[in-house]
């Protein structure tokens, strides 16, 4: 056996190119577990993840995705602006551009920082690759191994590995209906500057948070940027969604609100244009901009060239604005039809936040529901959803979920919300009927109720 | 040849069967063959029928792939394929019917109850708890009856625990089971035709019991292999897992999970089609057997089609 299979193993095709070594034996495993950089032992993945994989077949709804809707885009207007890129600027578009982003790219973003009431110099921004990238480079600028950052509990899921892949020591203050609870982070930073810890920065989405929705009061937002200035620390904020608002008056930006002295401000296009030309940018004091730009250039010498073409030209057809109100006209329907859903095939036990824009919803579930768990019972209704344990460092967000409005149209949206609430409501009925026969049991110290309705947890 | 390796799925393991596969292809692309991957769904009948392979390679794991179901399906089409058959893979799902048969056998298996919501919902069920809570003690094991991959397993450590870690687990299956915890050593014995591969010993490095997260990642359990045990103890467990697997009618592989407690080693379950990712236990025990991935996928393949045969031979219909 062993002989033929040396003999077979040597098949005669020269010509086709490997594609992957068979043989990687836990031996290698171990070889390559030794080379790794001691970041990479906090660098998780998640069982989640695995069960991610399943929200790729298209018979499953997925309410998981944080993807703005694409479709709407017009495809003439963007085969217009490429085609002329092509034939005008071809050899620009195809070459290296400068690390922190042509001009003609800043003055879009100094459009939409204008239209959210900011008016940075243009030597304050640097283009980066995404907002994803901005909050990575920020982190490699400011965060020493066991260096402190605060964020917002629930925090941007996408946030958590990158804090932790510079090895940051990461702390989370609750939020409520009005954002990050500012007693709480005066509390800890008072908490630090007792232990002669100094925290390096703080994260917040203050508008329409990923994953909570919420949004920070104006009164918590004057707040915070007093603390900071009282702790010198740093803010990063981090508002993609901003512009995304479906009602009520837009509150003004951290960086507005400071003048930009403490405050990092990333911002993108990807929910207003599209994630896929991965466009963001840092805006942010000279000297920490400078280190910014030289983390850049280590990472990726500068953002596409091509995409930055393709942002001039959209900006310069002067319809930005309006395909924004294309889309919050279309995601208002859609939160709108979520809410709707939730109030109707949610159990009582359950709460939600109520978002004036954005793309998620947050919910809240009696804490003796695991929503990973959970996930896996929708899953095999074919919805799914982020558990809220992506959202926390610490374990916490068990019972809560990431639910999100964006990327399905209404029908999907009510169909979706139906099957979760429905493995919800069985989750619900069978807990109880288990605790309502075991508190029917002779237990003197804890029955004072009569012992038949069982109140339940709630958040 | 050309082998069909079926993989994906829509089973929570989805993910990991489709690592399992990667590497299932690459080595037969080495040994020479012709590996056709098809991601198992409805058009899975009419791909086996257009495409014709020599032998079907099951790379899926969790309910549907592992539980008889495209075996079935298979025995209809006439096409051998790897690892037990449908009747050995229906009892390796179903943990509640497979520790029947174990301890019928004579074979050592925690206590257990078993219940479906239905169950809970209709029979009341609840009033039982507290017997069976003192009849096995804590902490308690509760589990879905079948899930592969300890995906659902809780502790509930008080009766408290109890309720919560139920509807957690009931979220994988309508049935779970409540097992007694033995406290002790995690063991895997892979199974390769009749033969008992070296011991892996399972230590994680965190968590109390190395969870659905830890099994897959790299260096968050350590595995030994062969495991540190005497020769004596080696072969008990080897024999203990043998019969088990002959017990449940397994052919092919399969991979047999115990705990070495105080009281010696108890079968936990049977895993019809174990994991062969890059931090999979049954590719490792064959590894200190001195059987590579490639020489081990071929020796699969072999087993299929040797069984395939003999049941041509000796009457079945086609």
């Amino acid at each position: 056996m062993t002989e033929r299979s040396e003999q077979q193993g040597q098949p005669e095709r020269p010509s086709e190119p490997r594609r992957r070594r068979a043989h990687t034996t836990s031996r290698d495993l171990e070889r390559y577990a030794g080379l790794f950089a001691r970041r990479t032992q906090v660098m998780r993945s998640s069982a989640m993840r695995d069960l991610m994989a399943i929200t790729a077949r298209p018979e499953v709804i997925s309410l998981a995705g944080g993807l703005p809707d694409t479709s709407t885009f017009p495809a003439d207007s963007f085969a217009a602006q490429m085609t002329r890129i092509a034939h005008e600027s071809s050899a620009e578009a195809l070459q290296y551009g400068p690390t922190e982003g042509f001009e003609e790219t800043k003055a879009c973003i100094l459009e939409v920082m204008g239209a959210e009431g900011m008016a940075p110099d243009p030597d304050d921004l640097i283009v980066t690759t995404g907002g994803q990238q901005a909050i990575d480079l920020i982190a490699k600028t400011l965060v020493n191994p066991g260096d402190p950052v605060i964020c917002e509990a629930p925090t941007y899921p996408g946030a958590v590995p990158t804090f932790c892949s510079y090895e940051a020591d990461v702390h989370q203050v609750s939020t409520d209906d009005e954002g990050m609870r500012i007693d709480e982070l005066e509390e800890l930073l008072g908490a630090f500057a007792t232990a002669g810890r100094r925290p390096k920065f703080i994260y917040s989405v203050p508008s329409f948070q990923n994953p909570a929705g919420v949004t920070m009061s104006g009164e918590r937002r004057r707040r915070l940027v007093e603390l900071a200035r009282e702790h010198e620390v740093l803010i990063c904020e981090d508002n993609p969604y901003g512009l995304l608002r479906f009602e009520g008056d837009p509150e003004p930006t951290l960086y507005s609100l400071d003048g930009g002295d403490y405050v990092l401000y990333i911002g993108t296009l990807s929910k207003i244009l599209s994630p896929g030309i991965r466009i963001g940018w840092v805006a942010a004091p000279p000297p920490v901009l400078e280190k910014i730009g030289l983390g850049k250039q280590a990472a990726d010498l500068c953002t596409s060239t091509l995409t930055q073409y393709f942002v001039r030209e959209y900006f310069a057809e002067g319809r930005w604005r309006e395909y924004i109100n294309d889309l919050v006209e279309i995601y208002r329907d859609r939160r709108d039809a979520m809410l709707e859903a939730l109030e109707h095939h949610f159990p009582e036990q359950a709460e939600w936040t109520h978002p004036e824009g954005g793309l998620f919803v947050w919910a809240t579930l009696p804490d003796y529901i695991d929503t990973t768990d959970l996930l896996a019972k929708a899953l095999r209704e074919n919805v799914a959803f982020v558990p809220g344990r992506a959202a926390y460092v610490d374990g916490r967000g068990g019972s809560s979920m990431r639910l999100n409005f964006s990327a399905s149209n209404e029908e999907e949206l009510r169909e979706g919300i139906r099957r979760i609430g429905s493995v919800v409501s069985e989750q619900v009925a069978l807990y109880e009927t288990i605790t309502g026969e075991l508190r029917a049991e002779p237990e003197p110290d804890d029955d004072d109720s009569g012992g038949e309705v069982v109140p339940l947890p709630k958040r | 040849m050309k082998v069909a390796v079926l993989k994906g799925g829509s089973s929570l393991e989805r993910g990991v069967s489709l690592r399992s596969a990667a590497r299932v292809e690459d080595a037969l692309g080495e040994l020479g063959h012709e590996a056709i991957g098809i991601d198992v769904g409805a058009e899975l009948v009419s791909r086996l029928r257009a495409e014709r392979p020599d032998v079907v390679f099951i790379a899926l794991h969790g309910p549907g792939g592992e539980d008889g179901t495209v075996q079935e399906l298979l025995e209809i089409l006439d096409l051998p394929y790897t690892g037990p058959g449908v009747a050995a893979c229906a009892l390796c799902m179903d943990k509640v019917a497979a520790k029947h048969e174990i301890r019928a056998a004579g074979i050592p298996t925690p206590d257990w109850a078993a219940f479906n919501a239905t169950a809970f919902r209709e029979l009341g069920a609840a009033d039982t708890l507290e017997e069976i809570e003192e009849r096995l003690g804590f902490p308690l094991v509760i589990k879905p009856a079948s899930q592969g991959s300890s995906l659902g397993v809780e502790f509930a450590s008080s009766r408290d625990e109890v309720p919560q870690a139920l509807v957690a687990a009931f979220s994988y299956d309508d049935r779970v089971l409540l097992e007694r915890h033995v406290k002790g050593r995690e063991l895997a014995v892979s199974m390769l035709g009749s033969e008992s591969l070296p011991v892996v010993e399972a230590i994680p490095r965190e968590e109390d019991f190395f969870n659905f997260e830890a099994r897959y990642e790299i260096g968050r359990t350590e595995y030994v292999c062969p495991a540190d045990l005497g020769d004596e103890e080696t072969g008990r467990v080897q024999e203990l897992a043998t019969r088990t697997y002959e017990t449940l009618g397994c052919s092919g592989f399969a991979r047999v999970d115990l705990m070495l407690g105080d009281d010696g080693p108890q079968v936990l379950e049977v895993n019809a089609i174990p994991g062969l990712t890059d931090t999979s236990l049954f590719p490792m025990a064959a590894e200190a057997a001195g059987i590579d991935f490639t020489e081990l996928v071929g020796q699969i393949l072999e087993s299929a089609r040797l069984r395939h045969q003999v049941a041509a031979t000796s009457g079945r219909p086609a």
